[in-house]
């Protein structure tokens, strides 16, 4: 236990201070590049540069390296290869905007090397009534998670600070029921997720300095499924991805078809005169948990709208980590 | 507060997936098929397979009409 801690604060550390160190020297060499898009929410329409996911990944990939040094187990290294592919599948949307279909498609097979080097374990646990025993049915189960956690971390990547601060409340919640479900190597890595991502909000919270970009966002997500899968918690971290999951949904049943959000020329939130965002009346634009928070009610600004998704997934977190302690109980 | 029937809404979500949850693990995985020799596991597979989906197009129906009872105001904007 105690070399656990050790290579839990080594790597933590590692995993914080390596993007936290990185990022400012990346904005400059992007803003350098005028690699940048503007931040249409922000008075002035203020330049940001895009995107973070090189500095997201290198935290990730140095820090699982030393983890690896530690604990030298195949399922540190599926998850640290399925999200540098994830990674490279948003480094190419970033460049050059995809299809809809692209995503899904590439983050299937950035699967593949969990199910290659066999890093799962094909019994699905469920809370009360116990566990599953589905063999040729989980491989199918895997790739699946990874393109629906992906998606999903990316389609909430809307407002500053969203994408970050989520992953690290989401990321908490399973890291502590990896604990709860006495998984401790897993939940190193888990931790590693959650504070790249803290060190990264700092630069991503409002008034923003980057976006993570779709390299970003499919790092997190891609990353988040990766350990849901190889640590045996794919219920509850679906449930801690409540809030991303409702977002998804909604978009998904008023647009009625997979669809590159960037595609889409009805916006589901409109700006006010002060820069505060209000739901739009236009039955045309999708649904979204934005749109939702904000219909029926006075106007938001961006940091205010922020602070209620958080708080969404604050309750679902604890909702995860109820479900954690009713693994231990059968009915 | 704003948000404040998005809380219902997760909610609700939670316990579908442990009712779901339920459901796999009581009918679902005791389904076995037998008499096709090495076949057997295949077909259980399938047929598992085939009522799992089912299960998911039946709860996204649930999830959807919970959504449109919860939101209805909202809904109309």
């Amino acid at each position: 236990m105690e070399q656990e801690i050790i290579a839990a604060i080594i790597v933590s550390a590692i995993a914080f201070f390596t993007v936290f160190a990185l990022t400012p020297f990346l904005i400059k060499a992007l803003e350098k590049r005028n690699s940048t898009v503007k931040d249409y929410h922000r008075k002035g329409g203020a330049m940001v540069a895009r995107p973070g996911g090189p500095s997201l990944i290198a935290g990730i990939l140095i820090s699982g390296t030393v983890l690896y040094a530690f604990f030298p187990m195949t399922e540190i290294i599926a998850i640290l290869i399925t999200t540098a592919l994830a990674f490279l599948v948003g480094l190419v949307d970033d460049k050059k905007v995809m299809g809809g279909w692209f995503k899904p498609l590439a983050l299937a097979a950035a699967a593949i090397p969990i199910l290659l080097l066999g890093a799962f374990d094909s019994n699905l646990a469920f809370p009360l009534f116990g566990e599953v025993k589905i063999p040729l049915l989980y491989p199918v189960i895997v790739v699946i998670m990874i393109v629906i956690t992906g998606n999903t971390i990316n389609s909430i990547d809307v407002l500053n600070g969203v994408a970050s601060g989520f992953m690290v409340i989401a990321g908490s919640a399973i890291t502590i029921s990896l604990i709860i479900l006495e998984n401790y190597e897993i939940a190193m890595v888990s931790l590693l997720l959650v504070l790249t991502s803290l060190a990264f909000y700092k630069y991503h919270k409002y008034p923003c300095k980057i976006f993570p970009g779709d390299s970003g966002a499919l790092t997190l997500g891609a990353m988040y499924g990766a350990i849901a899968i190889v640590g045996q918690v794919e219920v509850i971290a679906a449930i801690a991805l409540g809030p991303a999951i409702f977002n998804s949904f909604l978009f998904l049943s008023s647009m009625k078809r997979i669809v590159e959000h960037r595609a889409i020329k009805e916006k589901p939130v409109e700006l006010t005169e002060d820069f505060k965002l209000k739901a739009t009346s236009n039955k045309k634009a999708s649904v979204t948990l934005v749109r939702l928070i904000l219909a029926g009610g006075r106007p938001l600004s961006e940091k205010e709208i922020g602070f209620v998704i958080f708080k969404l997934t604050i309750f679902s977190g604890i909702l995860a980590i109820i479900t954690a302690f009713m693994m231990g109980v059968s009915l | 507060m704003s948000g404040s029937s998005i809380f219902v809404f997760i909610f609700a979500m939670w316990i579908l997936i442990i009712i779901g949850g339920g459901i796999a693990v009581l009918i679902l995985a005791p389904i076995t098929i037998s008499g096709y020799g090495e076949f057997d596991l295949i077909f259980s597979s399938a047929i598992k397979a085939v009522i799992s989906i089912g299960l998911v197009v039946t709860w996204i129906f649930i999830l959807s009409r919970v959504k449109n009872w919860i939101f209805r105001s909202q809904l109309k904007i």
